[in-house]
């Protein structure tokens, strides 16, 4: 089936099965490797991608249901090279290690962020609920993300 | 993972997506998708064709009219946990609606998905029943051809998995009382740490006046095949004051309307989850009322 829709700002029209996920279509038929595979069953969040606005997790949404879908992934994030500040907070705060889950943490934040500017941490916790990490503890990442909420209120 | 192969097609309105129920025969309508992909990336279920109607403008939206909370079976569990109408007319609702999987889950799940899957471990079925909801369903049969027809909450959950939706039909609306000032409702559940299911859920809503229950309507579900109502609990509350000593007495008796259809597993046995199933009724009627701190 053919589908078209805008990935990073870019239009991209491919002839896909219907089986197709949309991880696998970010991934293999764009390229874009930065939007992780973890635990293939909508649990860890490391596949989060922002559709239309809202996080989805795109190891459970086909490709052929976010045809005519805005997409943004990580690599959509940054501005000219320029990193977005929540890229900023979470490697000025140590927060990752292995990295696997960033990409699926930053893009979280940033809807978090967006419906919550000044959130408490309990709040970011409950935000996070579908992003596991399994290096930090998550003591960095909260941190990473107050420091973001500051610096994107100031 | 993959499923294994199928057809798809794209529904623009709820009549075509009949049609196409109904001129395929093994198709299956995708909303959401986030119980129905899991379940066929896993290879538990194979479909021949997905019928996706997530497109349908018409089976969106909240509503309140006339007394009646109304929510279009495509509205995501995150609408309705953002809605003002569903937090003002059916806190219960919107606070359960909250507590579902995660913000990705929320952003993507739907009430007519999550509702005609049926899942046993789901929160929306047994929270619908106490609520009296009402289903809008669509299709080629019902009392009239191409007409619809209209199934309560407790006529509509057969079993696991297994809903009075006929093969050429689809649930389009949802539909719901709101809740009067003296109506106290709540959901109280354990939940699985990891998914967020419930081990044990438990729905009431109390009709309180001069400090006197006068109606119940009461449901546990998780660790039954369906959410089930609790009428021995719903009796022993009516007439009664809402203090601890009623409360412990009536939600006590909710093993008596269970029956022998429990389930367990290796986190709760179903023991166990009969037992939890009381303390939750007490928790939930505590919360509603504000009778008594959470203990």
């Amino acid at each position: 089936m053919n589908i078209q829709l805008t990935v990073n700002g870019k239009v991209q029209e491919k002839d896909v099965d219907p089986r197709l996920l949309l991880v696998h279509f970010i991934r293999d038929d764009l390229g874009l490797t930065g939007t992780k595979i973890g635990c293939d069953t909508s649990q860890c969040g490391a596949c989060v991608v922002s559709m239309d606005g809202k996080t989805v997790k795109s190891c459970t949404c086909l490709a052929v249901q976010a045809n005519g879908s805005e997409i943004t992934t990580i690599e959509g994030v940054s501005n000219n090279g320029e990193l977005d500040p929540v890229q900023e907070a979470f490697w000025n705060n140590h927060g990752l290690q292995c990295g696997y889950c960033t990409s699926g943490m930053i893009i979280t934040t940033m809807e978090l962020l967006k419906k919550n500017a000044n959130p408490s941490d309990d709040e970011i916790r409950d935000g996070l609920k579908g992003n596991i990490c399994r290096c930090t503890g998550y003591q960095n990442i909260v941190k990473s993300i107050q420091a973001a909420a500051e610096v994107m209120r100031s | 993972m993959f499923a294994t192969k199928f057809d798809y097609q794209k529904a623009s309105s709820v009549s075509e997506a009949i049609q196409l129920l109904a001129s395929n025969p093994g198709a299956k309508i995708i909303a959401g998708g986030h119980s129905l992909l899991p379940m066929m990336k896993l290879r538990l279920t194979s479909i021949l064709m997905l019928i996706d109607i997530g497109g349908i403008e018409e089976m969106r939206g909240i509503s309140v009219a006339n007394g009646i909370l109304r929510i279009g079976a495509l509205t995501t569990h995150a609408e309705i946990a953002d809605s003002h109408d569903v937090k003002d007319n059916a806190g219960i609702l919107w606070e359960t609606a909250y507590g579902i999987g995660d913000p990705q889950v929320r952003n993507r799940g739907t009430i007519g998905g999550n509702i005609s899957h049926a899942d046993p471990a789901s929160d929306l079925p047994t929270v619908l029943k106490v609520m009296d909801a009402k289903f809008t369903i669509q299709g080629t049969g019902g009392i009239m051809r191409g007409g619809s027809r209209t199934v309560s909450a407790d006529d509509f959950f057969l079993g696991p998995f297994e809903t009075a939706l006929g093969e050429n039909e689809i649930l389009t609306t949802i539909e719901m009382p709101v809740l009067a000032a003296n109506q106290h409702a709540e959901y109280a559940k354990m939940a699985h740490p990891a998914t967020s299911f419930a081990v044990v859920g438990a729905g009431i809503v109390v009709t309180v006046e001069n400090n006197i229950c006068t109606a119940a309507r009461v449901a546990v579900g998780g660790f039954t095949p369906i959410p089930t109502r609790g009428p021995s609990v719903e009796q022993a509350l009516v007439g009664k004051e809402l203090n601890e000593e009623n409360i412990v007495a009536a939600t006590s008796l909710i093993h008596n309307d269970l029956g022998s259809d429990v389930f367990g597993d290796v986190f709760a046995s179903a023991e166990y989850r009969q037992a939890m199933a009381a303390i939750e009724l007490k928790h939930a009627i505590y919360h509603a009322t504000g009778f008594a701190h959470h203990n």
